[in-house]
């Protein structure tokens, strides 16, 4: 399940679009992600969970930065996102399900944000990306 | 089963008031299609799916994916019984299609992006939060007669 070059070059072109923007919608598709899948709060039971909140916001800013990071290192994702493996699978310990729920309300982001980019083949490629970074993310799980 | 306020209901209208059905549905059954390859094994018979816009283009994909999402809108007048209005569409995906249940998710999760596409601001965090029970309603009512 290897992205090909093709589609890579898709998520590189829409991340440029994005820009400085990236954590926009990150932190949206946090909010998204809590209100359209509740138990997913049960990991942030310390944060203030309202929307506009400061610190959605800055953890949307560190998901932005981690998903950026990725992207300009799609060629060796377990490399780039190995922190982030070892704080997840030791410190934090999220539930694999919940990286899902998190890229589905992404996608859902970047669609209702970019409806002209976001065409089938640039819909397969996100959902590709997000799919490999998820797998790094719980790589060190067991 | 799905339990909705008053509110939620009538937000799922006026959200579902906004989708062009007719329009839609060949978009979510290909999508569908391109992004889930796998999900390619229900359809041998139609015809050329080789690429992501054979598929998108393709008059049988447009056709079932219009009459899929027909019958999901059908089900929003039954919120107060998914399970009875999908009991016979549940019992032939089971015993005559073999579809399994995980596939009614996936295409769940399809319409929600191809909402949001074509409904932009207006398809707020609160209106995918109804709209995700409404389609997890619809998942588990058809998978509620396997066996």
């Amino acid at each position: 399940m290897v992205l090909s070059e093709a589609e890579r070059a898709l998520v590189r072109a829409l991340w440029n679009k994005m820009g400085d923007n990236v954590g926009v919608y990150t932190t949206e598709a946090l909010e998204r992600t809590f209100a359209s899948f509740p138990s997913t709060k049960t990991y942030f039971a310390n944060f203030n969970l309202k929307p506009g909140s400061t610190q959605i916001k800055d953890h949307g800013k560190k998901v932005a930065v981690a998903l950026t990071q990725a992207v300009n290192h799609l060629d060796d994702l377990p490399g780039a996102l190995s922190v982030l493996s070892e704080l997840h699978a030791y410190k934090l310990r999220v539930d694999p399900v919940n990286f899902q729920l998190l890229s589905h309300s992404l996608l859902v982001t970047l669609a209702r944000h970019y409806p002209g980019d976001f065409s089938p083949t640039m819909h397969v490629s996100l959902d590709k990306f997000l799919s490999h970074v998820n797998s790094a993310l719980v790589s060190k799980y067991r | 089963m799905v339990h909705l306020t008053a509110g939620e209901k009538s937000l799922v209208a006026s959200t579902w008031s906004k989708v062009n059905v007719d329009a839609v549905g060949g978009e979510v059954l290909g999508r569908l299609l391109v992004v889930y390859p796998w999900t390619q094994r229900f359809f041998d018979s139609f015809g050329d799916l080789s690429s992501a816009s054979a598929i998108m283009g393709n008059a049988k994909v447009q056709a079932h994916g219009k009459k899929v999402l027909k019958s999901f809108a059908e089900g929003l007048n039954h919120l107060d019984d998914l399970k009875g209005a999908f009991a016979q569409l549940s019992e032939l995906h089971c015993d005559k299609l073999h579809v399994d249940p995980e596939n009614f998710r996936l295409l769940g999760n399809v319409l929600m992006c191809v909402m949001a596409r074509h409904l932009g601001a207006d398809f707020t965090p609160e209106a995918q939060a109804v709209c995700q029970k409404v389609v997890a309603g619809v998942a588990t009512a058809l998978a509620h007669k396997y066996h």
